[in-house]
């Protein structure tokens, strides 16, 4: 058989690494900077655009889809070419995709900070990022199976695999979660109400760590671990095994994420069982790694990547197992909404993504560059810091977690809760949250010690930016051997077949989990009290939505008697049946603010959102001064009430057209009761607005209640 | 509340049968395809990674 000569495509490779490395230093930054706003509020600068909450999102998003996102196409680009022996099938669609790619993050980082979010976690960029996020996936993806079916290498590779599969789920969950109704070219509201939007949100939040955070990355373990410790996968049959039931167990577990809520018990104990059983394959495949060095643990002492890729593999294997036993409803029921979850989130994203990424970035460069790497000592500085730095950074934040969740749970001897006061709870963490910025900043000084270990290397070599490569050409004609039966290969050449199967087989979980509570309405049971917003109320609820109150306040009070002591009745299904988008959150920082209405005077609220700490002495919410002085959009009032209508509001017909005049009467009476208290206020300020969504909260199920009350003294 | 949920769908209680009838079906046939594949596929597989057809290969680590 004659070779066939050609070339592989280092140079986009080349220029995803470089966004990798830029957008990792960014992403650290900025989360570093909002772990300092948590003790020290004055980092939240007074402006409206580095407040903790626009902050939060752009950390999540530069991390996510710019850190792990670029290090995942540099790494699927650079080892899917050498899996299949062939260039990407096209150059153009590699760079449409990597200069697509960049301009998606660079609107991201432009429009979060200016309060631009759906609010929908890991989902906030609005609607025209995500149709640029559609079609540069699609390209992506276009370019991904050109490439295999060009291909040299009859079989595909189990990495290849889970590259399928990331396409196939990424591009699905993306489809379905960003279903929104646009205002206009900068607003949205979700499709989707309440539970529904919960849970949709949710299987989207928890497969987006499956499909973007997880797959993507098996498969580069898959291909870099053997490469780097120069032997084959432990065992390629449980290599087989664990993609297939990973793939297939991971997307039913997204409903783990609202134990406790409002979510049909159904579908809670679906979640749960679900993540139980991926424990299994998890572990699997990080036996699979770890297995592959069994001869050569004397290597990873002296080889700096194998020594990331061993904790990085590792720290998968503890995230995987801590997820299913946090999935569990009584852990869960301390966990839940403590900084333990977000211990939990950086032992994966700091420990698996961030090091597998550096494992694979510190053997990539020296080897497109043709040279060695500048410096194994600085390498070895880089891991320690990593490692402390994610230590210093978990540790204090699991205590942090279980120190706030029984401070709120703790009773008296007289049955009354002992830290009524949800501030206390707060100030108590401080010293752990600043111990928690200490371990972020020893992560981050590792990977700027890495860029320039990178920089150096890079200098010293010279970029092969087409490396050159030989191998026979596929037959046209192809015919399975006769030995060993047929059936083991029906899947491994037949690229569209598997990307089908894949394809069905996260369908199946995502229907079982979706159907009912879609097709059957009576699933959340309505509320008769409970009626749509008034459009100031509204108004007030997107300045809510817009300064990220949501990352610190949850709306759901869970039916335990540690929440109805402190925030009142628990939180039912039919509350939030015209939320579009919900704002369960899933973090309190602050305390919940789902039974807010008439708890605090008009009055209070103004006071405190002008300047926290002086009515809460020792609060770390960032003061709000620009709510004063910024003025409601009424022009936008009748297209918001109209979006509301086409995804199920019931709003009167023509409402939009007297709206305006309803709103100006409730600010009204809101500015005339503030001047009673000796404020004046502008009655169109956005403060305004916002009181009235805060003074709404709960009230409609208070209501209820009162009602039903006085119907039972008339008959006794 | 729970019941009446349950109980306002019909046949609710196919829903979990049928999951698990797919879910155990689906491993039964992962199962069987692992188990039976040929040895030296398999093998074959393995190795893919460690040769990519690049001449004078510089990207295995040097052996010591």
């Amino acid at each position: 058989m004659e070779l066939e000569r050609f070339s592989y495509d280092n140079k986009v490779v080349k220029a995803f690494i470089i966004a990798t490395v830029v957008f990792g230093l960014v992403g650290m930054l900025v989360g570093l900077t909002a772990a300092i706003q948590l003790f020290y509020p004055i980092f939240n600068f007074d402006t409206q655009y580095t407040t903790f909450g626009r902050i939060r999102p752009l950390h999540t998003n530069a991390i996510i889809f710019a850190f792990v996102g670029n290090a995942m196409f540099a790494g699927i680009y650079y080892s899917m070419q050498r899996l299949l022996k062939t260039r990407m099938f096209s150059d153009t669609l590699s760079w449409i995709h990597f200069w697509g790619w960049q301009l998606i993050i660079l609107a991201a980082a432009i429009s979060l900070p200016l309060g631009m979010t759906t609010s929908k976690e890991y989902a906030e960029l609005e609607w025209p990022i995500d149709i640029a996020i559609t079609v540069i996936w699609v390209v992506f993806g276009w370019n991904m199976i050109g490439t295999i079916i060009k291909r040299r290498e009859r079989h595909m590779y189990v990495a290849i695999w889970f590259y399928i599969a990331t396409f196939i789920t990424v591009a699905v969950l993306h489809l379905v979660n960003s279903y929104e109704i646009p205002v206009t070219f900068f607003k949205s509201y979700s499709g989707y109400a309440g539970v529904q939007d919960a849970l949709v949100q949710w299987w989207y939040g928890h497969n987006a760590v499956a499909f973007f955070l997880t797959t993507p990355y098996l498969g580069m373990m898959y291909y870099f671990l053997p490469k780097a410790a120069n032997r084959p996968v432990y065992s390629y049959k449980l290599s087989i095994i664990h993609f297939w039931s990973l793939i297939f167990i991971y997307i039913w577990a997204g409903p783990h994420h609202l134990l406790y809520t409002s979510l049909p018990d159904w579908a809670q104990s679906l979640g749960v069982v679900f993540s139980i059983m991926l424990i299994a394959p998890s572990w699997g495949g990080m036996l699979n790694g770890l297995m592959t060095l069994r001869g050569a643990w004397d290597r990873v002492r002296e080889e700096p990547v194998l020594k990331f890729m061993v904790v990085a593999v590792t720290a998968y294997g503890m995230a995987t197992l801590e997820g299913p036993l946090l999935s569990l409803k009584n852990v869960n029921a301390i966990a839940h909404f403590t900084d333990w979850i977000v211990a939990h989130v950086h032992v994966g994203g700091l420990g698996w993504n961030g090091f597998l990424i550096f494992g694979i970035l510190y053997w990539m460069v020296p080897r497109m560059w043709n040279t060695k790497l500048y410096s194994t000592s600085l390498a070895n500085i880089h891991f320690w810091l990593g490692t402390l730095g994610i230590i210093f950074y978990a540790v204090p934040m699991y205590v942090s977690g279980v120190v706030q969740s029984l401070m709120w749970k703790e009773f008296n001897a007289e049955g009354f809760l002992v830290y009524k006061n949800f501030l206390e709870t707060t100030v108590q963490i401080l010293p752990l949250h600043m111990l928690r910025a200490c371990g972020g900043a020893l992560y981050l000084t590792g990977a700027i010690i890495m860029t320039y270990n990178l920089i150096k290397t890079a200098y010293a070599g010279t970029f092969i930016a087409n490396e050159e490569a030989e191998a026979a050409p596929l037959t046209k004609v192809y015919r399975a051997p006769a030995s060993g039966g047929w059936h083991h290969r029906i899947l491994e050449h037949k690229p569209i077949l598997f990307t089908v199967l894949s394809l069905v087989a996260i369908l199946i979980g995502g229907a079982i989990e979706m159907v009912p509570t879609f097709l059957i309405k009576s699933n959340i049971p309505t509320i008769a009290s409970v009626k749509p917003y008034t459009p100031l109320e509204l108004h007030g609820r997107d300045i809510y939505i817009r300064e990220g109150c949501v990352n610190c306040h949850t709306q759901m009070v869970r039916p335990f008697r540690s929440e109805t002591e402190r925030y009142g009745e628990y939180s039912k299904a039919g509350e939030y049946v015209y939320d579009h988008p919900f704002l369960w959150g899933s973090k309190r920082t602050g305390p919940d603010l789902q039974r807010t209405s008439g708890k605090y005077s008009n009055a209070w609220h103004y006071n405190h959102l002008l300047a926290p700490d002086a009515v809460s002495t020792g609060s770390i919410m960032p003061p709000y001064p620009w709510l004063f002085e910024q003025v409601i959009d009424k022009t936008q009032t009748a297209g918001k009430i109209t979006a509301l209508r086409r995804v199920g509001v019931p709003y009167a017909e023509n409402y939009e057209s007297t709206a305006n005049d309803e709103l100006d009467a409730q600010a009204k009476g809101i500015a005339d009761n503030l001047k009673a208290d000796g404020i004046e206020v502008m009655q169109e300020a956005e403060i305004v607005a916002i009181i009235a969504y805060l003074q709404r909260l709960g009230k409609d199920i208070k209501a209820d209640k009162t009602a039903s009350t006085t119907s039972k003294d008339q008959n006794p | 509340m729970y019941n009446n949920i349950l109980q306002s769908i019909d046949n609710i209680a196919i829903w979990p049968m049928i999951s698990f009838v797919i879910f155990f079906l689906f491993f039964l046939c992962l199962l069987w395809y692992v188990f039976t594949a040929d040895k030296g596929f398999i093998n074959t597989m393995k190795e893919l990674p460690l040769n990519d057809g690049v001449k004078n290969s510089s990207t295995t680590i040097n052996p010591r």
